[in-house]
């Protein structure tokens, strides 16, 4: 029969970017992924509706919880990050809000590195507070702070290996070994690598989160996130985690874990985070995420080539105070790099203007084909004085600790002309 | 303990040649696994016929409990074993002396896996699958588990017939 499955040896990086989740569409052939601008499907009959509202068949009910377009996509970050299974989400934040949600109960902490986007060190520190959840920010540079600040409400690890907006890396075995230890998942938002330079779930991590808006949709076009599970991790160990485990109210006492196992932790987030919150990503995002992702391979190649000419550059012009990129020589991470980014560790680094505040808001100011805006992963350079736009709600300690202190510069490398780029950085810096 | 590695290929043509499954756990209890599996599968045409001391004589989602395996009048190719590893060991070698049913395979679900017994099994003839669920199985090879973000890992441009196996099974089972 045509669609047997056959054994598949291990298709390469690049056959899955552009395959993987998208076969023809089985009514009319169509080959690109259809975008199924709908809200709701009609049910064969009511007991086949009431197998879907209980989660017994699998199906489509209604978008905010399911739709095809977004199934392509999240298959297709599962299996890039060589993961088992994905949940998309609106952005980056609701795919933060549904996994933590699912993670904890009030009362529950988890530690997280410091090195952390502006963004999720807000919504953590702040926003979390009032849900009862307590995150305890640590240097993430030395894993033993890590292991010094779980106590016995810790639930999960949370890092970026690649971290915005510093150059820095973060030695994630060594953190995964602790999580181990301590029975609890090892979280890594992949975002600023992208799978393509990094696959957390490789070295062990249990969860991945992307926000699809970087790099994977690429071009700065669509908001979206999404949680990957691993499959991987034991969640009836220690009792920590009675919402995959315990019998689930909201679905007449099923359990989770038990009924849909190494893809019992997404299957929750889905089911029951995304259902109640409704953070549900927009078909024609995730149909433009899925197109951007079929080049992901070519452009971070591209992005991480330029990011290294574009940071040379600057550590040997005059104006320039440091360059924080883990692909230069001088970079403390250099061997960090090697190791978990061999490909390259990324587009998006920071540097330091002589002159501190006012002259990082002169240079922002001067550029003219770098796009001075709050985001990384676009086609386009982007330029961003984060001291007084993304990390500005932070204190003076939090800025210098996030690696975003008064002088510093973030830049998001392109894929225009190398040489246009230094040339308007080089006219920029005066 | 290396995990369990079956080819695409292996378990495609066990639901391919199965009609009839005894289910070993089947569960009246309509939030439990094997009450989920167990509908779909007979949704997907499979007859399935529950296997569960406890309930004996009831009838569950159309079918009769029985008390145990030898007990089952009809033939049947798969065992399906939602029990713990252990069980799933005596199980095995209840079917291993009954297997002049027509059974074929030995399936023990998520989480259960008992390596002696199967190799008990394997030496007498059948074939063994562990640690997988039929139901997630169907759903990854034939295009449903992706629906639910599920890494599939099937990769094709070929376009898949519609329904082609759900439309051969109701034809045979009600027609």
């Amino acid at each position: 029969m045509a669609d047997r499955g056959k054994h598949q040896t291990a298709f390469g990086f690049e056959t899955r970017a552009i395959h993987a989740g998208a076969r023809p569409e089985p009514v009319t052939g169509a080959r690109n992924t259809p975008i199924y601008q709908t809200t709701s499907y009609v049910f064969e009959d009511a007991e086949h509706a009431a197998d879907l509202f209980n989660l017994s068949r699998f199906g489509f009910l209604y978008s905010r919880i399911t739709n095809p377009t977004i199934s392509v996509l999240e298959e297709r970050v599962a299996s890039l990050e060589n993961g088992r299974a994905a949940v998309a989400a609106a952005t980056g934040h609701a795919a933060q809000f549904l996994t933590f949600f699912t993670l904890l109960e009030p009362g529950d902490e988890f530690v997280s590195s410091r090195n952390l986007y502006g963004g999720s060190l807000t919504q953590f520190g702040l926003s979390f507070k009032k849900l009862g959840w307590t995150c305890h920010f640590v240097d993430g540079t030395d894993p033993e702070y890590f292991r010094r600040a779980i106590t016995p409400k810790t639930k999960a690890l949370f890092l970026e290996v690649l971290a915005n907006p510093g150059g820095i890396i973060i030695d994630l075995e060594k953190v995964v070994e602790i999580g181990r230890e301590a029975g609890i998942p090892v979280i890594v938002d992949n975002t600023m690598a992208s799978p393509y330079l990094h696959q957390p779930l490789d070295w062990g991590a249990d969860i991945v989160i992307h926000s699809t808006t970087k790099y994977l949709s690429g071009h700065g076009t669509s908001m979206g996130g999404v949680v990957v599970e691993s499959g991987k991790f034991d969640w009836t160990q220690g009792g920590k985690f009675p919402s995959l485990t315990e019998p689930e109210p909201a679905y007449h006492g099923l359990t989770f874990y038990e009924t849909f196992g190494d893809f019992g932790f997404t299957t929750k987030v889905r089911a029951v985070a995304l259902r109640d919150f409704g953070p549900s990503q927009a078909p024609m995002n995730a149909f433009l995420t899925i197109t951007g992702i079929e080049t992901l391979h070519l452009r971070m190649e591209r992005h991480v080539a330029n990011a290294q000419i574009v940071a040379e550059f600057l550590e040997g012009h005059g104006r320039v105070a440091w360059v924080s990129y883990a692909g230069l020589k001088s970079s403390p991470y250099r061997a960090l790099a090697q190791k978990y980014l061999p490909k390259g560790p990324g587009a998006v680094f920071t540097f330091g203007v002589k002159g501190g505040f006012d002259a990082g808001v002169a240079m922002v100011e001067a550029v003219e084909l770098f796009s001075h805006l709050a985001n990384v992963g676009d086609t386009r350079s982007l330029i961003i004085h984060p001291a007084s736009t993304t990390h500005r709600q932070l204190n003076e300690e939090q800025l210098l600790a996030a690696g975003a202190g008064p002088d510093v510069i973030r830049l998001s490398v392109g894929l225009e002309s190398v040489d246009d780029l230094i040339r308007d950085l080089d006219q920029a810096l005066g | 303990m290396a995990e369990l590695e079956y080819d695409d290929a292996k378990i495609a043509g066990i639901l391919e040649r199965t009609e009839t499954i005894a289910m070993v756990g089947a569960s009246g209890n309509w939030v439990r696994p094997s009450h989920f599996a167990m509908k779909y599968l007979q949704s997907k045409g499979y007859r399935v016929i529950p296997v569960n001391p406890g309930e004996a004589g009831a009838t569950l989602l159309g079918e009769t409990v029985y008390g145990d395996l030898a007990a089952i009048p009809d033939d049947f190719q798969m065992v399906d074993i939602f029990r713990n590893s252990n069980a799933a060991g005596r199980m095995t070698d209840q079917v291993v002396a009954i297997k002049n049913k027509g059974i074929e395979v030995i399936w023990m679900q998520l989480g259960v896996r008992n390596d002696a017994a199967a190799k008990r099994a394997e030496a007498a003839g059948l074939t063994v699958i562990m640690n997988r669920c039929p139901k997630i199985e169907f759903g990854r090879l034939y295009g449903e588990l992706g629906w639910s973000g599920v890494n599939s890992r099937i990769i094709s441009a070929k376009r898949p017939r519609l329904h082609s196996r759900i439309g051969r099974r109701a034809v045979s089972r009600h027609g």
